[in-house]
């Protein structure tokens, strides 16, 4: 099979409705097996830090959630840009099943920071560079969900939502450079740095099983929304009928 | 085991943002699942009205 007649096979609503639905177990079960054994690793196994003591282990959901917030705001603006170029369904139903996943994990960072921040910085909050635009982010994420709900006709709603997801990429780099960019009371870069990580194995080996925990996390949660968004946007269609028409009968 | 909870006299802040944590994980689970089924239910509505109404018009 060629890679463009796999491609179109893919990109076929009930192709890819079914893919999707096998999928979820793959991406399910690796998730909960990494985070589990990664918040084991961070609470119980790694040592306390020398400066932080044990405040420090609010880093190993803070930095996965900062972390997924940026891979959502990627993948939507990306699948958005696709959608609007091409005008593929798929990417638009990507780009709104990733949007609610991002917005919770950009509060989630946001929260877990400001609870890390009240003891190690004595603030629950200020302006610095690191989180004004991390709070942007979710803004961003905030603005796409409700110019969507503004439109009835949800090929409308995709391509305005779309072209506000696509100018609002520029805001990734900028959280991620912050910290070298501007003068920032958060810490720099601690594990993707020049020299490599600035951690003892103990530390970081449960860091990173969470970082791909909630990895997996965000495709099995995209799988599932996916799903639901490929069939609004299918409504009408014959295959509604031949993808769950027999199952559903019996439900 | 309450040396381990009292997180070095930081239980509070840790085990609000792991509560938080595990908040916004099982909302992700929930609201993604409640949002496939409302839509599959929407759909085969849709499935069931094209079928009442090709039999309806068939002679």
């Amino acid at each position: 099979m060629g890679t463009w007649t796999w491609f179109h096979k893919l990109a076929s609503p009930p192709h890819f409705y079914r893919i999707a639905g096998k999928m979820i177990p793959w991406y399910a079960i690796p998730a909960v097996v990494l985070i589990v054994c990664g918040v084991y690793g961070g609470l119980v196994l790694a040592p306390a830090d020398y400066q932080q003591g044990d405040a420090f282990r609010i880093v190993y959901v803070h930095a996965p959630a900062a972390w997924l917030s940026l891979l959502c705001y990627t993948v939507m603006a990306t699948a958005a840009a696709v959608g609007l170029v091409w005008r593929i369904k798929l990417a638009h139903a990507l780009a709104a099943a990733t949007a609610p996943i991002g917005a919770s994990f950009a509060l989630l960072c946001l929260a877990t920071g400001s609870i890390w921040g009240r003891p190690m910085w004595g603030t629950w909050w200020t302006w610095d560079a690191r989180l004004t635009s991390q709070l942007i982010l979710l803004f961003l994420y905030l603005g796409y969900q409700a110019l969507r709900s503004a439109y009835d006709d949800i090929t409308k709603a995709d391509r305005a939502s779309a072209v506000l997801a696509v100018v609002g990429v520029v805001n990734v780099p900028i959280i991620h450079f912050s910290v070298t960019w501007w003068n920032s009371l958060h810490q720099g870069a601690t594990v993707i740095r020049a020299g490599g990580p600035a951690m003892p194995p103990s530390m970081l080996i449960p860091l990173i099983l969470c970082f791909f925990g909630f990895t997996f996390l965000y495709a099995a949660l995209a799988c599932v929304r996916v799903q639901a968004e490929v069939l609004r946007r299918e409504r009408n269609a014959h295959w509604l009928h031949d993808a769950m028409g027999a199952r559903g009968a019996k439900e | 085991m309450q040396t381990f909870f009292a997180m070095g006299g930081y239980a509070a802040y840790v085990w609000s943002s792991y509560a938080l944590a595990a908040l916004i994980v099982a909302w992700n689970v929930g609201s993604a699942v409640q949002s496939h089924r409302q839509a599959r239910e929407r759909a085969l509505r849709q499935v069931a009205m094209a079928a009442a109404t090709a039999s309806s018009r068939a002679p």
